[in-house]
């Protein structure tokens, strides 16, 4: 027997944030435009020191302005996801659920879409106006998990199967709403591409972060005080009882928080999928199931695998890019198919 | 423990007659007390096990637990008291039987806090009480069926609780698995003074280990006593609506035997 102390949760997190460490300096060397180790580490130091305006070489300003924003994003919105499928799969029983399998980001994309559309027609402060879309975001997450909740539930228990195929058929109607509304109202709006795929390219304002990085610590954070009553949610919603979880509570806490998460995540970045399939899957076999370990670890994993994700997106083709949501579901529906295929078995 | 005149009505939809109803029931059991609830399915059986483990809230009367009423403590105080063992839904993820029986200690320690040594050693013990020690590392989907559920009766035990409800224990166990169960209970009841309450269909097990039977059906409960008042073959006949015959086994309590085809 060995129980979980917080020595061990603190030396999985450090391992993996000397890995993120890793992932983040590569991202910020590799790309369209190459950068030494030396000219990094140097403009990386002026800017922690606020030295910012020394930053001279035109190739320092493109990596300090557009290559560690976007891992920034990156970090934030991998961070996102991991921990938003990490819940979905407690709260669902189910190992298969994912923000995008769920049709949860779509719901968010659409929801994005439809602020967006409304925001011209609302007179409202800009500063409220930024906040539009998020909120758009999260209420069309909430939504679509809550259809996908009932869709999924016959006679008081979830059954896997339906809830899996609910939300893929809610997932290509909403996509097919987006692309009705894209194609008939022509706009300044974000391409198609953007929200059913996804991407990181796209530039924020620095009080966005603030934004952001506040809201993931808030929901993850509620997420987290229920870690442990998630344990025992694996073993059924009435064990649980039994054993002393007040269920509707958690189910409360967690689906408004995962929702937060995924609309926070799709409202900057689109619906990229898999990130909060295989990033906790990966974690679980790594440093086991529990959920005091594995929320935080599986957020650093979501960010260490989307920052990675989108390395590879802005390199591979340089020096065009393809969608980071194209990665990751080039890597992430054959290992679904994987491991539904063991499930059955 | 005392169930006081407790009702219940299940409807799919109130405007509509309940579906079924369970007729005021009443009974006590004391601490290292064996009660057994029996009857054919659709008696109430459990129903009445829900209601007391405070799942269901009585449509009117009371269930008291040392004076507190079952149905209206929080969750995490009703586990602290009542641990229930049922049939067990599969895990989702693989876990260790230690790391399983650990999960009883949940509602006695603060969410965010770790495990304690004091849990780890309460969960041990529990796996030595029911003669699962060395199971402790072993896989929870790769124990038989009568392993598995001692463990899950060790983690009732790690609740460390009043009163222990079980569902069909023995439900799908060989005969050797039920009563290494049954006697493992026996003398858990006596040594922590538990008050147990099991619903089966083993009227036999039930008159072997029961210190007190409820007998009921369709949502009555008929009688209440001491396996000898409850096992009588009219009585028994018209309840399970099976002939059978009613002697003395050699233990000294009632022994049912089934009689086909006459």
């Amino acid at each position: 027997m060995r129980a979980l102390t917080l020595r061990r949760l603190l030396l999985q997190c450090s391992i993996l944030v000397v890995i993120l460490f890793v992932v983040v300096v590569i991202a910020l060397k590799f790309g369209a435009v190459p950068v030494s180790l030396y000219a990094l580490g140097r403009d990386l130091l002026r800017l922690i020191l606020g030295q910012s305006s020394q930053i001279s070489s035109d190739y320092g300003l493109i990596v300090m302005n557009i290559r560690l924003p976007r891992i920034l994003l990156g970090i934030i919105v991998g961070a996102s996801l991991a921990v938003a499928g990490t819940s979905f799969q407690a709260l669902l029983r189910n190992p298969l659920a994912d923000p995008y399998v769920l049709g949860v980001s779509m719901g968010a994309s659409l929801g994005s879409i439809l602020a967006l559309i409304a925001e011209p027609h609302l007179s409202i402060s800009p500063a409220l106006a930024a906040l539009l879309t998020p909120l758009g975001a999260f209420l069309g997450a909430g939504a679509t998990i809550a259809a996908v909740y009932f869709l999924g539930r016959r006679e008081g228990q979830i059954d896997s199967a339906t809830l899996l195929l609910g939300g893929v058929i809610i997932s290509s109607f909403l996509s097919a709403i987006i692309m009705f509304l894209m194609n008939t109202l022509s706009g300044n709006l974000r391409g198609l591409s953007f929200w059913l795929m996804g991407d990181l390219s796209t530039p924020l304002q620095k009080s966005a972060y603030w934004f952001l990085g506040i809201g993931f610590l808030l929901a993850a954070g509620a997420i987290y005080t229920t870690a442990a009553d998630l344990n025992l949610l694996l073993s059924g919603e009435k064990e649980a009882m039994h054993l002393g979880v007040d269920v509707p509570r958690v189910r409360l806490v967690v689906y408004v928080a995962a929702s937060l998460l995924t609309g926070l995540a799709v409202s900057v970045s689109g619906a990229i999928g898999y990130v909060g399939l295989i990033v906790p899957h990966a974690i679980r076999f790594i440093f086991g199931s529990d959920h005091r370990t594995l929320l935080p670890t599986a957020a650093l994993g979501g960010a260490i695998a989307l920052v990675f994700a989108d390395t590879l997106a802005r390199t591979i083709v340089a020096p065009t890019e393809v969608s980071v949501g194209a990665v990751t579901a080039v890597v992430g529906a054959p290992l679904f198919i994987y491991l539904l295929r063991r499930r059955l078995s | 423990m005392s169930v006081e005149q407790v009702s219940y009505a299940y409807s799919a939809n109130p405007a509509q007659a309940p579906l079924f109803t369970l007729e005021a029931t009443s009974f006590q059991a004391g601490p290292g007390e064996i009660v057994a609830i029996l009857g054919p399915n659709a008696s109430g059986k459990s129903t009445l096990l829900k209601l007391i483990a405070g799942a269901l809230a009585p449509l009117s009367g009371r269930i008291l637990l040392n004076g507190f009423v079952t149905h209206s403590l929080t969750p995490r105080t009703r586990a602290q008291r009542i641990a229930v063992v049922q049939q067990e839904s599969p895990l989702l993820f693989p876990a260790r039987a230690w790391e399983f029986v650990l999960q009883g200690r949940h509602s006695h320690r603060p969410s965010l806090r770790f495990e304690s040594e004091d849990d780890v050693i309460i969960a041990k013990n529990a796996l030595s009480q029911v003669g699962a020690a060395d199971l402790s590392d072993r896989w929870m989907d790769q124990i038989s069926g009568g392993e598995k559920q001692r463990v899950i009766l060790a983690r009732a035990l790690a609740q460390q609780p009043l009163l222990l409800l079980l569902d069909e224990p023995t439900l799908h166990l060989d005969i050797a698995a039920q009563i290494g169960l049954l006697d493992a209970l026996r003398r858990l009841a006596a040594e922590n003074r538990y008050t147990v309450v099991v619903v089966t269909h083993e009227l036999n097990l039930a008159a072997e280990y029961a210190d007190q039977v409820v007998l009921m059906q369709r949502g009555r409960c008929l009688r209440v006593g001491p396996p000898v008042s409850i096992y009588q073959r009219e009585l028994l006949e018209q309840v399970f609506q099976t002939p059978l015959s009613v002697d003395l086994g050699s233990s000294g309590r009632p022994r049912v035997t089934v009689l086909s085809g006459t």
